[in-house]
């Protein structure tokens, strides 16, 4: 696919790997002009979570055993918000192009759909763990958590971004509209990270629902991430990640096939 | 260095139970200034957009200097630059921010810096260069569209009407640059509203009239095959001799233009008009122009109204 060498008018060789980098830099400089409501909004939402249900419940609920309330909630704060700007990352970028219609400029060139897929996935990736990262940092000022499994952290961290980034290239491809974004982030983003089991963990859950936490994405990489932390889990993290892994696959796989046929974006 | 610069074969396209494209043939050479023409909805922005890879065609391909834009997209829009009629802009970067971006889409780095700066020069963006695109007015915002689809040097140039509401100093220095361009070797296809334009401009000329090429000519063949002279007679309000009404192009308000293929033919007109008593007020001769050709080829079903309502 990059094997070919063009050569422009200019008569400068043409290099096959600058494109999809421009990409992925437009895309991160994208965020980072507007950080203030990119990462800063973010990190004070969290907290604000963190303040008021540690307040609330650190004294009353207690997960595992030996690790307080808080100290639980942390991860799973940390992971919500990971996902939630991976996915918002890629999606708004892409709406946002398409209603302005600029997303023309990237259409007229030579990149590749792996190289477009590629740029925004990465793009998102980087904007969710940036986002974790600074939570994480503000967290420990009020907190001391040690980390059990940082191999974990990280596999966890990467591929829950990915496929929240993943997913919002699908919506931003889909939707027309702005409203048709916020259905998609109020009615499946929303729903499927609250009931993940951030703020409880689902064994205090009665057996239906927990058979249900069971089918939500969102739970496997809540309790495999907060498993890097404890070391401890409501399922095995093998398991886990096995099933972000594959649901990340399955969710590029279609990603790229829908790139590749032009829907939507060449219509 | 062979292959011409676009190869258009049997191009169709459907929208639903529009036909809009129907078997579009079309060759524009290297080193051609070509112009599109055609009414709204004659097909000439569909045929661009396939050119450009945004819509696919239902049958047929193009190539652009040999590359199949589907098969071979990359090379293909390698070699190609396309304004986009809309005026679309990103709100996020300012206009060298943007320009550099663009550049780097195709692979070019710094080393594109000088042509950029040129761009900017050319399309009097330069002390814009860090003005967010937002804040640009309407008229910068055209221009710094046409300099994106041109940040990558292409050997290849699309303009869909590029002077569309711009105001009269832009589209002096835009043709300017353009024309320039065309000098150094770059193909230009140009599809515009503006008939003066493509007849100042443009060595050939393509007419598109629902969704088919219906003349395609060098400009020059073009005007003396269907056009000839012009001769305007103000009359005032006045009955035409039968013999002559068909001669008759155009009315406005006492001024009839004649359509004539032959000198001969001034003297046939003047001596009817004597013998129906009718005196001339004011009279000109001119060389007809591309409008002529455009409206006896594609029609103006708007304007024979009128016509027929007059006579």
């Amino acid at each position: 696919m990059m094997n070919d060498v063009k050569q422009s008018t200019a008569g400068n060789q043409v290099s096959s790997w600058r494109g999809p980098w421009t990409l992925l830099k437009k895309e991160l400089l994208r965020f980072w002009r507007v950080s203030f409501q990119t990462v800063a909004a973010p990190v004070i939402t969290a907290l604000l979570y963190l303040l008021i249900f540690s307040h609330v419940l650190d004294k009353h609920v207690q997960v595992y055993d030996g690790v307080a309330y808080t100290e639980f909630l942390i991860p799973g704060l940390i992971m919500m918000s990971v996902l939630q700007n991976a996915f918002a990352n890629s999606s708004s970028s892409l709406i946002q192009s398409k209603v302005m219609g600029n997303i023309v400029f990237v259409l007229l060139t030579p990149l590749t759909h792996l190289q477009f897929f590629l740029a925004f996935l990465i793009a998102a990736i980087i904007r969710g763990l940036v986002v974790g990262l600074c939570i994480y940092l503000v967290a420990m000022w009020f907190v001391d958590l040690t980390i059990a499994s940082p191999w974990m952290l990280v596999a966890f961290g990467l591929l829950g971004s990915a496929l929240l980034g993943t997913f919002g290239i699908i919506a931003g491809i889909w939707a027309d509209r702005f409203d048709q974004m916020a259905a998609f982030q109020n009615f499946i983003i929303m729903p499927l990270s609250f009931l993940s089991g951030v703020f409880y963990s689902i064994h205090s859950l009665p057996p239906f629902w927990q058979k249900v936490s069971h089918l939500n994405p969102f739970f496997y990489m809540i309790d495999g991430f907060r498993y890097g932390f404890f070391g401890k889990g409501d399922v095995s993290p093998a398991l886990s990640l096995l099933i972000v892994a594959a649901s990340f696959l399955v969710l590029a796989l279609i990603t790229l096939k829908m790139l590749k046929s032009g829907y939507k974006l060449r219509s | 260095m062979n292959h011409p610069a676009i190869q258009i074969r049997d191009v169709h396209k459907h929208f639903g139970a529009l036909h809009a494209l129907r078997g579009v043939d079309l060759t524009i050479e290297q080193g051609e200034f070509f112009a599109l023409l055609g009414p709204n909805g004659a097909g000439k922005s569909t045929l661009i957009n396939i050119l450009a890879g945004l819509i696919a065609p239902s049958a047929g391909n193009i190539a652009v200097m040999g590359f199949d834009v589907q098969q071979q997209y990359q090379q293909a829009r390698q070699l190609l630059g396309v304004v986009p009629q809309e005026l679309v802009f990103d709100p996020f970067f300012n206009v060298r921010e943007m320009l550099r971006f663009q550049a780097g889409y195709f692979g070019l780095g710094r080393e594109n810096d000088p042509w950029v700066d040129e761009v900017l020069e050319g399309l009097g963006l330069a002390d814009k260069a860090h003005t967010n695109m937002r804040k640009l007015s309407g008229g910068m915002k055209r221009r710094a569209l046409i300099a994106q689809a041109l940040a990558h040097k292409p050997p290849v140039i699309v303009l869909d009407e590029p002077t569309a509401g711009v105001d009269v100093e832009l589209r002096q220095m835009l043709w300017e640059f353009i024309k320039k361009l065309n000098r150094d070797g770059h193909t230009i296809i140009l599809t515009t509203h503006y008939l003066e334009e493509a007849e100042t401009l443009c060595s050939r000329v393509g007419m598109m009239k629902q969704g088919e090429i219906v003349a395609l000519d060098s400009t020059a063949n073009l005007l003396n095959k269907f056009a000839g002279k012009h001769l305007r007679l103000t009359l005032g309000d006045v009955h035409l001799p039968q013999e002559v009404q068909s001669m008759v192009r155009h009315v406005e308000r006492g001024v009839y233009t004649f359509a004539l293929t032959d000198m001969i033919q001034i003297e046939y007109v003047l001596s009817s008009l004597r013998a129906g008593g009718i005196k001339v007020i004011d009279m000109q001769l001119n060389e007809a122009d591309l409008e002529d050709v455009f409206l006896s080829l594609v029609g103006n079903t708007a304007a024979e109204h009128k016509l027929a309502s007059q006579l």
